[in-house]
């Protein structure tokens, strides 16, 4: 009951950050204020991430393939489809559930905490609009920061393998090339898209809702990120079966 | 001017607010008091039009808040400022920026007429050159000069405030309420303070609302309020000794 109730409130936050839109000129600057706090000052974390895992899973196959029969490409094959079908989307959704999510939901519980949201309601101003619908936009870019986690996930998979002597350069080239399905990619980004608009929303409710002090803005962060997380899982779950079955 | 009518509100099945009727007067500070419990947020609440009344009727300049459509509501709330307890700024923004937020929100003025109207009503308040400080910057009572600065900037019609010299030491207090009073005066603003200090009760209180479990139980100005025979008052307003002094010399007319 409790959760159903939830997600009644939820919906009727979503509902709202749609209705009695801010006026344009302040919704552009907020927009592009979510955008470097969203999408540009998470790039830091994402690039050494997908780097350096790009360059894990790459050793890590490399050193599990000991049949001599097996191709060397497989190492390359592998790492693709790894980083381009959970590694980029999934995984580092999950870390920005934690450094986006946490942010937006300690953000907006202070603003609740210390009457901020109850100053913008008094002047008439629609808090729920005003808040969430330039972190929905901003996060509308998030795709691109997967596509850049692709790139450099694939970048350290090539580095480990040449440089680390699992596999040579023309061998990975080859290998990332084998097999290669287009729509995987379409996959991988609709999957982000949906991650986006869950990334976006679910922190913000935590943040919207949130009753008490300062203490309680630091436990909604952490059951915030524990939720953003679960949903993401139950989101790739079914996106998957709906995509790729 | 906001004319009250038997208002009630209740919530589920527990009354909070059980038929209050009074008037509100435009160019005088009008006092909200209580203990804690009596209903002085809820009613503060429905004034501002954040709670509708359960039954009765709320008129500001004789329109009636429930009886206004979502446009009318808006223009009305627009007309409105508000000081809240804990001054409630932005923190991601300037003082600048939180005085000029209901101009940027609500009116076509230039960046240049905005700016002018910012540091007219910052020197209005004695916080002029404080422009590019953040609220964490600046002391409580400088927080809430921002925050009248704020409420006033767009010319309200009607001023709440919500404990405005909590957590501030004496003379501070005493200076944010003058400057209420004076704003109000000035502007012949209709301001409603919901106050828990007796300080303000005696200085400012050109009327005064004393409510108790839901109702309320006096009504007066701090001319008046030493004569009254009402215990309840008397216990609540001049419970302290220094207090019972202070009446006691008002009914010696020293």
């Amino acid at each position: 009951m409790k959760y159903l109730q939830k997600i009644g409130q939820f919906i009727i936050m979503l509902r709202d950050v749609f209705r009695r839109m801010t006026k344009a000129s302040v919704l552009k600057d907020l927009i592009f204020k979510e955008i470097n706090d969203l999408i540009i000052k998470s790039l830091g974390i994402v690039v050494f991430v997908s780097f350096f895992i790009g360059g894990v899973v790459t050793i890590q196959t490399a050193l599990n393939l000991n049949n001599p029969l097996i191709p060397k490409s497989l190492i390359a094959f592998t790492a693709r489809q790894s980083i381009i079908l959970e590694f980029s989307p999934t995984f580092i959704s999950i870390i920005m559930a934690g450094k986006v999510g946490s942010y937006i939901t300690s953000s907006i519980g202070t603003m609740r905490v210390t009457e901020q949201i109850d100053a913008l309601e008094v002047m008439g101003i629609n808090a729920a609009n005003y808040l969430i619908f330039p972190k929905i936009i901003a996060m509308l870019l998030y795709p691109f920061v997967i596509a850049i986690s692709m790139f450099l996930g694939i970048m350290g998979a090539y580095i480990a393998g040449v440089m680390g002597g699992y596999i040579n350069s023309e061998q990975f080239l080859t290998g990332l090339q084998e097999d290669f399905i287009p729509y995987h990619l379409t996959y991988a980004f609709i999957k982000t898209f949906f991650f986006a608009l869950i990334l976006a929303t679910i922190p913000s409710y935590h943040g919207y809702y949130m009753k008490g002090g300062a203490l309680e803005v630091g436990q909604a962060s952490t059951t915030s990120f524990v939720w953003t997380s679960v949903v993401l899982i139950i989101a790739n779950y079914l996106l998957t079966q709906l995509l790729l079955s | 001017m906001i004319v009250v009518k038997n208002v009630h509100k209740s919530f589920g099945e527990e009354e909070i607010l059980k038929g209050i009727s009074t008037t509100f007067l435009q160019g005088k500070t009008n006092l909200i008091i209580g203990q804690s419990g009596a209903g002085k947020t809820v009613f503060l609440k429905c004034l501002l039009g954040l709670f509708l009344p359960s039954k009765g009727s709320i008129s500001y300049d004789g329109e009636n808040y429930a009886t206004l459509g979502n446009n009318g509501r808006r223009k009305l709330r627009q007309q409105m400022g508000m000081v809240f307890q804990g001054s409630a700024l932005f923190d991601s923004m300037t003082v600048e920026e939180n005085v000029m937020f209901p101009l940027r929100m609500f009116t076509k003025q230039t960046r240049e007429e905005m700016l002018k109207r910012v540091n007219e009503v910052l020197e209005r308040v004695n916080l002029q050159g404080a422009n590019a400080k953040f609220p964490s910057e600046i002391s409580g009572g400088m927080q809430k000069r921002v925050a009248i600065a704020r409420a006033i900037v767009n010319k309200p019609k009607y001023l709440f405030c919500d404990e405005p010299n909590s957590g501030l030491d004496p003379k501070t207090a005493i200076l944010i309420d003058n400057l209420i009073q004076e704003i109000t005066r000035e502007n012949n603003i209709t301001t409603i303070i919901n106050s828990h200090d007796m300080n303000s009760v005696l200085e400012i209180g050109e009327q005064i609302v004393y409510l108790k479990d839901g109702l309320l139980e006096w009504e007066g100005n701090k001319d008046i309020i030493y004569k009254t025979d009402n215990e309840n008052i008397i216990n609540f307003v001049y419970s302290s000794e220094l207090f019972k002094k202070v009446r006691k010399a008002q009914l010696q007319g020293l």
